[in-house]
C-alpha cells in the first residue's frame, strides 16, 4: 500500500536484492524481488528432487521385469515425481516469475500486499518440505498424485495424510498469492497502463490468479473430504455406506483441470514476451493472444470429465465433455498462430530464450494435437491410463511449461543478475533437453497405443515393450545430462558471465528501462504510459515504409538515487506464521502423539498473526531509524525491537491488517483440520 | 497514525480500494468452496445408509436461527453507518449488536448438532451425515471468525486505533460478514427448506 505514495519519506539502503546481505534480511524480507527469487531458487531444488524421482523411476523401466524397485517404492516414487512436479515445481515457478516481473511490468514498487506475499512464499517452502519430509517418517505418499478416493481414504498409513494436508498447506499459499497478484494487477498499474497495455506476461498472470482463485476451493474441499473421511470416520468415499468415489473425482478434475492451465499459462505468457523481441517486431494480434487466454481459462472450467470418460458417465455427458474439450483446441490454437506469425518475417535473432521459445511451440503443439484425440471418447477410453497420456501430459507439461519457463530464466537472467548467461552453455543446453526430451517422450505415445499401463512397476518381456522403453531411460538420462550445463551457467560461470546493460535484449516492456540489476524500489520515478510496449515506442519510430528507426537512446540508468523512496518494512511474523501452520500439520498427523506439537504450533501461529495484526507496515519510527543508519542490520535491530514493543506493551499502533483476512482463513483451515483431534 | 477520519483506505490506479479488491478475490473463492460442499450434500442428501435423515431436521427452529443470523446483517448495516458517519458510540454498539446475534446463531447451531447426536445422526453414520455436519459445520466456523472479528473492530475502536486507511476495518468485516450471511440463506434453503 504504501507503494503507491513515493513521498519522501525514507529508504532502504539504495542497493538491490544481493546489497543487503545477511540471512536475517532474507528470512524477513518483504521485497517481492527477492520473496521471486527465493521462490524461483527453491522450486528448482524441488525440480532437481522430482527429476531424481523421474530418474528411478525410468531405471526401473528401462528392462522388463525391472527389480530396482519394489513396487511399493515405486507407488511411491511416481506419487511423489507427480505432486512434486505439478505443486511443488511449475506451479511456484510462475510465482517465482509473477513476483519478480510484475510489479517491474506494470511500473510498481511492489505487490498490493507485501507481508502476505512473504506469507505466501514461506508457506510454500514448509509446505513442500512437509510433504518431502515424508520420506522419512513412514513413506512417501503412495496413492497417485490425483489421489482417487477410496485407495487414498481406505490404506491404514499416514502417507496419504501427508498429501492431502500437504496440498491444503500449498493451496493456502497459492490462494493467498492469487488474491495478491489479482490486486496488484487490477489495482497497482501505473498511470495510464489500460488493462489492454498490459505486457502479455501480466494478462497470463491475472487469468492464472482467477483460475487459481476459482479452482483451488475445489480441492481444498475435496482433500478435506479425504482428511475426514481418513481421520474422523465421514463418510463421503465410502460406497459399502452409499459414498460416491466418483464425487471426489470430480472434485479433483473440477480442480485439476483449470489447473493444467494454470501451469501452461504462465509459460504462454512468458513467450508471448520473448517472441516480439528476438523477432523485432510486435506480437502478433495482442488481443486475440489475451481473449484467448482468458477463453481457455472460461472453457477450462468446462471440460474436467475428459478425465474421466471411462468412469461411465453416460451419452450424454460424455458427448457434451467431449465436444468442450474438441472446443478448447480453438483458443489454444489461435495463440498457437499468433507466435507464428509474431515470428513471420521477423529479424530473428536465435539466442536462447528465443530457442526454448521456439521449441516451446513446437513441442506444445505435439502436445496440445494429442490431447485432441483424448476428446474422443472411444479413443479415449483405450487411451486411458496408458503412457500414451503420460507422453501427451509430458509434452504438454515439460516441453510446454518447463521450456516456456527456461526461455525466461535465460531471458530475464540479465535483468536479475545484471549478467547475460553464456550462449554456448544455454545452446548445450537446449539442444541436449530437447533431444532427451524427445527421446524419452516419443516412444511412450507407442508404447501406450500398444497397450503399457502407467504406473505398473513392472511388465514382461516379449510382448513387444522392450526397445521403446529402454530408448526412453536413454532419453530421461539425457534429459539429467542437460541439467549439467544449465547448472554450470547458473552457478559456477554466471559470475564471470557478460555484464548486461539495463536493456539487455532491446526490450519492449517496463522491466528494460531500469538498471540491471533493478534498484530496491523498482523505478526511482512512477513511469507514465501511453501505449503497449510503451518503452520500445520511447526508443523507436518508423520511417515512411513502416521500418523501425532508433529515435532515443537512454542513458544507462542508475541504480541509485538520491530520493528517499518509502518501501514496507521488513517483518518475521510472515515467517512465524507458515512456522506454526506447518508445526500444527505434523502435531496432526501423528495424534495423539503429536497434540502437544499440534499446540505449540497453534501457539507459533496465533502469535504470528497477532504480532502481524499489530505490526505497523509502515513503521515511520523504525524508518526514521534506517534512514540514519548505515548499515543495514542498523534497521532490522530497530525494527525489531518497534515490532517487540507493539507486541508486549499496550496495543498502541495497531490495526488489524487487510492481509488478516487471510490470516484469519488459514486459522479456520488450521483449526477445522485439527479440532476434532485435540 | 491515529487518525481515524479518513473513511476510504489506500487507493489504487483504478480508484479502487485495494483491500476490498483483494477481499471481493478472496469471498468470489469462496463461493466455489462453499458450492463443493453444497454439491457433496445434494448428492447425499438420500444416502442415509439406514440412519435418520432430514425428517430430524426442525424447520420452525432454524428458521428462526436463521432470523436471528439475517437480523445481523441488518445490525452490520447500522454499524458501517454508523462508521461512515464517524459516529463512532453508534458505530460501537451495532457491531456489538452484530456479535451478538452471530453468537446467539452459534449457539442454536450447537443446539442442533447436539440434539442431532441425542438423535442418532452422526457424522460417521452416512454420507447424509458426513456431508450435513462438514458443511454446516464449515459455515459455523466462518461465523465464528466473523465475530472474532468484531469483537476486534469494537475493542480497537474503543481504543482508538481502528484505522480506516490500512488493515481491517468495519466495512471489510461487513462485506465478509454480509457473504456468509448469504451463504447460510442459501444452505438454510437447499439443505433444509428444500428437503423436507
Amino acid at each position: 500500500m504504501a507503494t503507491l505514495t513515493p513521498e519522501v519519506l525514507d529508504t532502504e539502503e539504495p542497493g538491490s536484492h544481493e546489497a543487503t546481505g545477511g540471512l536475517w534480511s532474507w528470512i524477513t524480507t518483504v521485497d517481492h524481488k527477492r520473496i521471486g527469487l527465493m521462490y524461483g531458487g527453491t522450486a528448482m531444488f524441488f525440480f532437481l528432487l522430482g527429476g531424481i524421482e523421474a530418474l528411478f523411476i525410468r531405471l526401473q523401466l528401462a528392462v522388463p521385469d525391472g527389480t530396482v524397485l519394489t513396487s511399493d517404492q515405486y507407488n511411491q516414487l511416481f506419487t511423489m515425481h507427480g505432486t512434486t512436479m505439478v505443486f511443488l515445481v511449475i506451479m511456484p515457478l510462475a510465482a517465482a516469475f509473477g513476483n519478480y516481473l510484475l510489479p517491474l511490468m506494470i511500473g510498481a514498487r511492489d505487490v498490493a500486499f507485501p507481508r502476505m506475499n512473504a506469507m505466501s512464499y514461506w508457506v510454500f517452502l514448509f509446505g513442500g518440505i512437509f510433504l518431502s519430509s515424508s520420506f522419512f517418517l513412514g513413506g512417501f505418499p503412495d496413492g497417485g498424485w490425483f489421489g482417487y478416493a477410496p485407495l487414498s481414504t481406505q490404506s491404514e498409513v499416514i502417507r496419504m495424510d501427508f498429501w492431502a494436508i500437504g496440498l491444503l498447506i500449498l493451496g493456502i499459499a497459492s490462494l493467498a498469492g492469487a488474491v495478491n497478484f489479482t490486486t496488484t494487477i487490477f489495482t497497482m498499474r501505473a498511470p495510464g497502463m489500460s488493462m489492454f497495455k498490459m505486457p502479455v506476461f501480466v494478462w497470463m498472470q491475472l487469468v492464472v490468479a482467477f483460475l487459481l482463485l476459482f479452482s483451488l476451493p475445489v480441492i481444498t474441499v475435496a482433500l478435506f473430504e479425504v482428511l475426514f473421511d481418513r481421520n474422523f470416520g465421514t463418510l463421503f468415499f465410502d460406497p459399502a455406506a452409499g459414498g460416491d468415489p466418483i464425487l471426489y473425482q470430480h472434485l479433483f478434475w473440477l480442480f485439476g483441470h483449470p489447473e493444467v492451465y494454470i501451469l501452461i499459462l504462465p509459460s504462454m505468457g512468458i513467450i508471448s514476451e520473448v517472441l516480439p523481441v528476438f523477432s523485432r517486431k510486435p506480437l502478433f494480434g495482442y488481443q486475440f493472444v489475451v481473449f484467448a487466454g482468458a477463453a481457455i481459462a472460461l472453457l477450462g472450467f468446462g471440460v474436467w470429465s475428459h478425465h474421466m470418460f471411462t468412469s461411465g458417465l453416460g451419452p450424454v455427458a460424455e458427448s457434451a465433455f467431449s465436444l468442450t474439450t474438441m472446443f478448447i483446441a480453438v483458443p489454444t490454437g489461435i495463440k498457437i498462430f499468433n507466435w507464428i506469425g509474431t515470428t513471420w518475417g521477423g529479424k530473428i535473432s536465435l539466442k536462447t530464450p528465443m530457442l526454448f521459445s521456439l521449441g516451446f511451440i513446437a513441442m506444445f503443439t505435439i502436445g496440445g494435437l494429442s490431447g485432441v484425440t483424448h476428446a474422443v471418447v472411444p479413443a479415449d477410453t483405450q487411451q486411458t491410463d496408458t503412457y500414451y497420456v503420460v507422453a501427451h501430459f509430458h509434452y504438454v507439461l515439460f516441453g510446454g511449461a518447463m521450456f516456456g519457463i527456461f526461455a525466461g530464466i535465460y531471458y530475464w537472467w540479465p535483468k536479475i543478475s545484471g549478467r547475460y548467461l553464456s550462449e554456448t552453455l544455454g545452446k548445450w543446453h537446449f539442444w541436449l533437453m530437447l533431444l532427451g526430451f524427445n527421446l524419452t517422450f516419443a516412444p511412450q505415445h507407442w508404447l501406450g497405443l500398444q497397450g503399457m499401463a502407467r504406473r505398473t512397476a513392472v511388465y514382461p518381456p516379449d510382448i513387444g515393450l522392450d526397445t521403446l522403453n529402454m530408448v526412453s531411460t536413454i532419453g530421461a538420462f539425457t534429459i539429467a545430462v542437460s541439467m549439467l550445463p544449465f547448472l554450470y551457467a547458473m552457478f559456477v560461470n554466471s559470475r564471470k558471465g557478460l555484464a548486461a546493460p539495463a536493456d539487455a535484449w532491446d526490450g519492449r516492456t517496463l522491466e528494460w528501462s531500469i538498471s540491471s540489476p533493478p534498484p530496491h524500489h523498482n523505478f526511482h520515478e512512477v513511469p507514465h504510459v501511453e501505449a503497449i510496449d510503451d518503452f520500445w515506442h520511447q526508443k523507436y519510430g518508423e520511417d515512411e515504409e513502416g521500418r523501425a528507426v532508433r529515435i532515443k537512446t537512454f542513458p544507462e540508468p542508475s541504480r541509485y538515487t538520491d530520493e528517499y523512496i518509502h518501501l514496507p518494512s521488513p517483518s518475521y511474523y510472515p515467517i512465524m506464521l507458515a512456522a506454526g501452520l506447518v508445526l500444527m500439520a505434523y502435531g496432526f498427523v501423528f495424534a495423539p502423539l503429536g497434540i502437544p506439537l499440534f499446540v505449540i504450533g497453534a501457539l507459533v501461529l496465533f502469535g504470528g498473526a497477532f504480532g502481524w495484526a499489530q505490526e505497523d507496515p509502515d513503521h515511520p519510527m523504525g524508518d526514521h531509524a534506517d534512514h540514519h543508519a548505515d548499515a543495514h542490520e542498523g534497521t532490522e535491530t530497530g525494527d525489531e525491537a518497534q515490532a517487540g514493543a507493539d507486541a508486549s506493551g499496550d496495543v498502541s499502533s495497531d490495526d488489524v491488517s487487510s492481509e488478516d483476512v487471510k490470516t484469519g482463513e488459514v486459522e479456520v483451515a488450521a483449526d477445522e483440520s485439527g479440532g476434532d483431534d485435540v | 497514525m491515529s487518525s481515524e477520519t479518513a473513511v476510504h483506505g489506500p487507493i489504487g490506479t483504478d480508484g479502487a480500494d485495494i483491500r476490498k479488491t483483494a477481499m471481493w478475490a478472496f469471498l468470489g473463492s469462496e463461493c466455489l468452496f462453499f458450492g463443493s460442499f453444497i454439491a457433496t450434500f445434494l448428492l447425499y442428501s438420500d444416502e442415509t445408509n439406514g440412519g435418520p435423515g432430514t425428517e430430524l431436521f426442525d424447520i420452525p427452529f432454524t428458521s428462526v436461527s436463521s432470523f436471528v443470523l439475517l437480523m445481523s446483517s441488518l445490525t452490520m448495516v447500522l454499524a458501517h453507518n454508523a462508521y461512515e458517519r464517524e459516529d463512532k458510540r453508534q458505530m460501537r454498539i451495532w457491531l456489538v449488536a452484530t456479535a451478538l446475534l452471530g453468537t446467539v446463531f452459534l449457539g442454536g447451531q450447537v443446539f442442533e448438532f447436539t440434539t442431532f447426536y441425542a438423535e442418532g445422526l452422526r457424522m460417521d453414520i452416512s454420507p447424509f451425515g458426513s456431508a450435513f455436519f462438514v458443511l454446516t459445520g464449515f459455515h459455523g466456523a466462518h461465523v465464528a471468525i466473523g465475530v472474532i472479528m468484531l469483537t476486534s473492530m469494537v475493542i480497537m475502536s474503543r481504543r482508538g486505533n481502528l484505522h480506516s486507511h490500512r488493515g481491517m476495518n468495519v466495512e471489510l468485516v461487513g462485506l465478509y460478514w454480509h457473504f456468509v450471511d448469504i451463504v447460510w440463506i442459501v444452505i438454510f434453503t437447499v439443505v433444509y427448506l428444500l428437503q423436507v
